[in-house]
């Protein structure tokens, strides 16, 4: 393999881990509502979206082992690296809260998920691709499950429509570190593997002002933040989520079942 | 629609056929009404140069659970047919859809009392398996499967699965 193709290889290996560890996490977020949800049909909901995305997480986690060529499988991945190198976005780690704040980050990051997909769908990188194209059509009925709800709840009654609302101050910040293109994202952007932050920042916009305006919320303004998760700098969240999703292979290592 | 149903030119060889035979016999683990062929996940049968028999399999869903039973359901169908050395591949392009259900996996799903799914482009609510009836609403986006979401009659009052359409 020449230089150039062994450098293309070692950063599409860390752009997958980027959106298979979003994958990972949320889904691992979203499955701590199981048997706590407000109601069965919320339980099965949330459980069954956290279901798909662990499934993404695989197929992404899986490819990222074969490009690194350790021969780390995607077990390897998921349970033994430190919080150092996870690259999910912050936003996906930020703690349930109540309903409305699960259902806000969902619909905040089921968006961003789907016009990211849509255009990996096309991407330079055969395997990227086929991966999404089996993930878009799943987010695209996460997305409707959450905006569904954000529509209930913002347009619901005067403590859910605050829940609401405040939920969306509180996360609002995060959103802006998905759109913040790093030389990861546009070495990927110029291979042609992955889209420009910047069309999917303006997607992903329109998208959400109507979501917004049909929940009767308002959008909050764009504010300085300072994680940056998808580098590896995570919030004090990834530690607590790690711990509990890795003991089983730390203290068991090599545990088959 | 896309046939799920095999199409066996001149070139199929026994094996190959014997292999569809053996698959259409495996059924759903989730959907035991319908075999594997009739849910359109079997992609392909074919030989390769080495003499293994190809088997691609496309999932419903990536987090489907029964993702993993499928594949040794249909690796222990092929071993009890004795159709020689097999691999299994799972194929994700291009991305399983229900459309690929067989008009027979329709039907059976029907009698089994899922609402099959309906064509893309069909605007018509979803009708009630027991009594017909287009007044039905949905209750919930997910059902007990990945693949399924929750209905109700307001007419008989009874809730009932719908098979999602994607």
């Amino acid at each position: 393999m020449s230089a150039a193709a062994t450098n293309v290889a070692r950063l599409l290996y860390r752009y997958v881990l980027r959106v298979g560890d979003l994958s990972l996490v949320l889904g691992q977020r979203l499955g701590e509502w199981v048997g706590h949800a407000p109601a069965l049909e919320e339980d099965l909901g949330l459980a069954n979206v956290a279901l798909d995305l662990i499934g993404q997480a695989r197929l992404l986690l899986a490819y990222a082992g074969e490009l690194e060529g350790r021969d780390r499988g995607e077990d390897d991945i998921a349970f033994l690296r430190e919080q150092g190198e996870y690259l999910n976005p912050t936003l996906v780690e930020q703690p349930n809260g109540d309903f409305g704040q699960t259902i806000v980050r969902q619909v905040l990051i089921g968006a961003f998920q789907l016009e990211l997909y849509e255009r990996l769908v096309d991407s330079a990188d055969e395997r990227l691709a086929a991966i999404a194209a089996k993930a878009v059509k799943e987010c695209r009925y996460h997305l409707r499950y959450g905006s569904d709800w954000l529509v209930r709840l913002g347009d619901g009654t005067q403590e859910s429509h605050a829940r609401a609302q405040s939920a969306l101050e509180r996360l609002w910040p995060y959103t802006t570190e998905l759109f913040a293109e790093d030389d990861l994202d546009r070495e990927m952007a110029d291979c042609g593997i992955a889209p420009r932050l910047a069309e999917v920042h303006a997607a992903w916009s329109v998208r959400i002002n109507a979501l917004l305006a049909e929940a009767t919320l308002d959008r909050p303004r764009d504010r300085a933040y300072r994680w940056f998760g998808k580098q590896g700098e995570h919030s004090e969240h990834l530690g607590y989520i790690l711990a509990d999703m890795q003991y089983l292979q730390r203290a068991y290592p090599g545990a088959r079942w | 629609m896309i046939a799920a149903a095999p199409a066996l030119g001149e070139a199929a060889s026994d094996r190959v056929v014997s292999a569809w035979r053996a698959l259409g016999t495996v059924e759903d683990p989730e959907i035991p009404a319908l075999s594997l062929v009739d849910l359109g996940i079997v992609r392909f049968v074919k030989t390769d140069p080495d003499g293994v028999l190809q088997v691609g399999i496309s999932p419903t869903y990536t987090g489907c659970p029964a993702t993993e039973v499928i594949r040794q359901l249909v690796e222990r169908a092929l071993n009890d047919t004795g159709v020689g050395p097999v691999a299994v591949i799972h194929v994700l392009s291009p991305a399983w859809s229900s459309e690929w259900i067989s008009s027979e996996g329709r039907r059976k799903l029907a009698a089994y009392g899922i609402v099959p799914p309906r064509d893309a482009d069909s605007s018509r609510p979803v009708a009630c398996p027991r009594c017909h009836s287009e007044d039905t609403e949905c209750i919930s986006r997910f059902g007990s499967t990945p693949c399924k979401a929750l209905h109700r009659c307001r007419q008989c009052l009874e809730p009932f699965e719908y098979f999602k359409c994607i």
